[in-house]
């Protein structure tokens, strides 16, 4: 069913507010979690969760772009928006990860990176641009899932893997449909048809070969019918790392360098 | 004459070069004060105005001209590929435009020159195409620039000036953030230098990636330097912003840049830094 929906029908289910969000995927594809916080210079984003995870006995570093479930929560987690500390911390652990060899998985859910006066102060270009140039030379292998909003370079700053997913409603952009509207035609308000325009969808962006596969959701997707989903995700996950187990650190990051180099 | 300062390579077509972008009268406003300007004066002093200490924004043969030891620049990767990859309506159309009127390829040339005798990597980046925005085109001329400067143990100058991701290629075009940032961290496992300079304006997707990635990076006086777009934050936050907000002199305030040059000193310093 969900077949038949416009690009702007994903847009809004990507961003419904009683879609799953991080945490859910953290508390049911893994089998426990420590939460670990900070970017060791300035604070602690709450717009962004990371810590280690277990995975049918395998450690795991897990770094996520939260969302809040209602405006309370969406308050504390800045709606998604990491600022640069929110970078700095998940490259931090990223680092981390490579030193005690963990694979690393990323969730991404965000509008985009946090915009304002203090983003600027603190280096958000610079976070970004950090996270691009480090990931790409990791020796762990990376996995990147986009769960639903993929808002621009603040989602690319978790999406430089060796293979990234879509889930079948969610969207991956370079710009905002909105945004997209009002600087093309001067009118917010023609966001559907910028969404259709800008090839976000994930069945776009497996055919332009942004991304490598897309997962299949319920038409009703929320944290009751969820189970499936998270069923297929795990053992997609545990297949991921079985064909990674076996490359070597060089092979694993030639991989990723090639992934990106041929776009 | 500028003409004469581009080689002649074997496997590179000659073109007409247009000689600068001021208009052909004898006299020119300063955007920024208001100045009358004498063009002659205007261009001996590297496009800055005299009164104000305004950078005009100048093209990417210009910059080359005032950087490069005369005669040495050969560029790179002419005529790349017009692609239009999410098929995006009279796109090709307007980059076509675009070319025969700014007499550009794209928004950067690429290539080898000299600077003191020494040989260098350069990218110059040019505003007046689509505000330099950066799609795959862009990203992959950026790309092997840097590989090529990785390959022949070359020191990189990346002169940056771009308004970001270009939106009309969609997704491909963010992924050249990925692209070139992972080129760079193989320039630098190798031991090499990479100088960027950010000129007005730098912001978005270029910003947010090779940019920032400088061992050294240098700013223009009074550029524009910003992840987000100044009109994008006040429409966001509903206030204004303070002045000189984003400028270069703000980004040396907090620590992200590590010098200011002015136009007239910038050869000078370029040259001392590779040398270092």
């Amino acid at each position: 069913m969900t077949d038949k929906l416009t690009p702007w029908d994903r847009v809004k289910l990507a961003r419904k507010i009683d879609r799953p969000t991080s945490s859910d995927y953290i508390s049911k594809v893994f089998d426990s979690f420590i939460e670990l916080h900070g970017d060791r210079y300035y604070g602690d984003d709450s717009a962004v969760v990371a810590g280690i995870a277990k995975y049918n006995y395998q450690s795991i570093t897990v770094i996520a772009q939260q969302k809040g479930k209602n405006i309370k929560e969406n308050k504390k987690r800045n709606y998604g928006m990491p600022k640069p500390e929110g970078y700095r911390k998940a490259l931090r652990l990223m680092k981390q990860a490579e030193k005690f060899k963990r694979p690393i998985i990323l969730l991404i859910d965000t509008p985009g990176a946090f915009c304002g006066i203090e983003a600027e102060e603190r280096g958000q270009g610079e976070a970004i641009a950090k996270n691009l140039y480090e990931m790409s030379s990791i020796k762990v292998p990376i996995l990147s899932i986009v769960i639903g909003e993929g808002g621009s370079g603040g989602a690319l700053a978790f999406g430089v893997s060796n293979e990234v997913w879509m889930l079948k409603n969610s969207i991956y952009s370079v710009i905002s449909p909105e945004g997209f509207a009002s600087i093309i035609w001067k009118d917010g308000k023609r966001a559907p048809e910028a969404a259709d325009l800008l090839k976000l969808t994930a069945h776009d962006l497996i055919r332009l070969k942004i991304i490598d596969k897309v997962i299949d959701e319920p038409d009703e997707f929320t944290v009751d019918s969820m189970d499936n989903l998270v069923n297929d995700i795990k053992t997609q996950i545990q297949q991921f790392l079985d064909s990674h187990i076996k490359m070597t650190e060089e092979e694993i990051v030639s991989s990723r360098y090639n992934r990106f180099r041929t776009l | 004459m500028l003409k004469d300062f581009f080689k002649k390579s074997p496997n590179i077509q000659r073109r007409t070069i247009k000689t600068t972008q001021i208009p052909d009268g004898l006299f020119q406003k300063c955007l920024k004060c208001n100045e009358i300007l004498y063009s002659e004066d205007l261009i001996e002093n590297y496009y800055v105005c005299p009164n104000c200490n305004h950078h005009i924004r100048v093209n990417p043969r210009e910059r080359l001209s005032m950087i490069l030891d005369s005669g040495s620049f050969v560029e790179w990767d002419l005529d790349m590929e017009l692609s239009n990859p999410i098929d995006f309506p009279g796109y090709k159309e307007k980059l076509q435009h675009i070319k025969s009127v700014t007499n550009l390829d794209e928004a950067v040339i690429t290539g080898l020159g000299r600077i003191g005798g020494t040989k260098v990597a350069i990218g110059v980046m040019a505003s007046s195409f689509l505000m330099g925005s950066m799609g795959r085109a862009v990203g992959e001329k950026i790309t092997r620039l840097i590989e090529a400067a990785t390959d022949r143990r070359l020191p990189l100058i990346i002169f940056c000036c771009s308004g970001g991701a270009r939106m009309q290629e969609g997704m491909v075009s963010l992924m050249q953030m990925a692209k070139t940032s992972a080129a760079l961290k193989r320039h630098d496992k190798e031991g090499l230098l990479y100088i960027s300079v950010l000129t007005d304006p730098t912001t978005g997707g270029v910003m947010a990636s090779f940019a920032m990635l400088g061992d050294i990076i240098l700013a223009e006086p009074g550029a524009l330097i910003g992840f987000a777009g100044p009109r994008v934050i006040e429409q966001t936050i509903g206030q204004k912003l303070p002045e000189g907000f984003q400028r270069s002199e703000f980004l040396i305030e907090h620590g992200f840049i590590d010098k200011i040059v002015k136009r007239s000193q910038m050869k000078k310093i370029l040259s001392m830094l590779i040398r270092s």
